[in-house]
């Protein structure tokens, strides 16, 4: 999967390596900015400190 | 040539591999990416929703800033300025969904924390805004429990050293109407679903409540949410906002609102 991504990006061995690191980056980015907080909701491990009532 | 003759041989050989290998190699990756992905979900609840709520609460603490107005701090004698009396506390009217004050920690981190505090207890307002007032419970300066909640951990760990305080330890709360002081006087450890504790005379249902308390609720142990941790301060001290900072806090409203 990643060996096939990495053959298909366009350029020289550099660009290649630099177009993998951004893509790297902006998936991180997206992770931290939208995925995790809506996931959130959802799973929230330790981020519950209220008491004695249902939180909405 | 006979190096590229020989690593394209070697690209041949890779790129016919057993069925069996393929889809071998497959899950291998994709457990691989499974499992960096738990690690920076990890990495964002630890890390950076501690970043995403510090600025959030840096912008409300701003906004409320502005609201209040500058700082005075006259040029009195000081320990005349302390024991001044103020008579007793007005109450703070809250609106729901307004951000009403900043609440002063001395104890909190190296050299004391302050916090923007939300009316109500939804996850959008502890999970961004750092410290929320459970609507049910009283306002400042009314008899009985003024009650908030905030992160022990994650979220900006607005009470992460909860733990810490200890008797003489003072709570100050900056509203409209001037600086409410609170004294620490007990700490306990409850259900989380407790909920006695935010009755106006705590754990005493149908008790008129004979004095003004201030009550921080917030998970425990650390890294978990099994109990609750539930501080209780009592009223002890008001000034106006004309007056000044209290002492102990002048330089932290000083830094927290310029």
């Amino acid at each position: 999967m990643y060996a096939w991504i990495f053959r298909n990006l366009p350029g020289p061995l550099w660009l290649r390596i630099l177009e993998a690191l951004i893509l790297i980056a902006a998936i991180v980015l997206l992770l931290m900015m939208y995925v995790f907080p809506w996931l959130n909701q959802y799973i929230s491990p330790f981020t519950d400190s209220t008491i004695g009532q249902s939180t909405p | 040539m006979n190096r590229t003759a020989t690593a394209q041989g070697r690209r041949m050989q890779r790129r016919q591999p057993s069925a069996g290998n393929r889809i071998a190699g497959f899950f291998g990756e994709l457990l691989i990416t499974l499992g960096i992905l738990l690690m920076l979900y990890v990495v964002w609840e630890l890390w950076w929703t501690n970043i995403d709520s510090a600025q959030a609460q840096k912008e409300v603490t701003a906004n409320l800033v502005q609201e209040l107005g500058d700082v005075k701090v006259p040029e009195i004698n000081e320990e005349e300025e302390e024991e001044k009396d103020y008579g007793p506390a007005p109450v703070t009217e809250l609106v729901p969904g307004e951000t009403f004050g900043i609440m002063y920690f001395p104890r909190f981190g190296a050299n004391g924390s302050h916090h923007p505090v939300t009316y109500g207890v939804e996850d959008h307002v502890i999970d961004n805004l750092g410290i929320g007032h459970y609507p049910t419970t009283q306002q400042p300066g009314e008899l009985g429990n003024f009650a908030v909640a905030a992160h022990r951990q994650t979220h900006g760990q607005v009470f992460w050293d909860i733990d810490k305080l200890q008797d003489g330890d003072k709570i100050y709360l900056q509203t409209a109407e001037g600086y409410y002081t609170y004294t620490w006087y007990a700490t306990e450890i409850v259900a989380p679903s407790n909920g006695d504790v935010l009755l106006p005379t705590p754990h005493q249902w149908g008790v008129e409540p004979t004095k003004s308390i201030l009550t921080m609720t917030t998970c425990h142990p650390k890294y978990s949410t099994q109990q609750r941790m539930i501080a209780y301060s009592e009223l002890t001290d008001w000034r106006p906002l004309d007056a000044g900072p209290p002492q102990e806090i002048r330089d932290m409203v000083i830094d927290a609102t310029s």
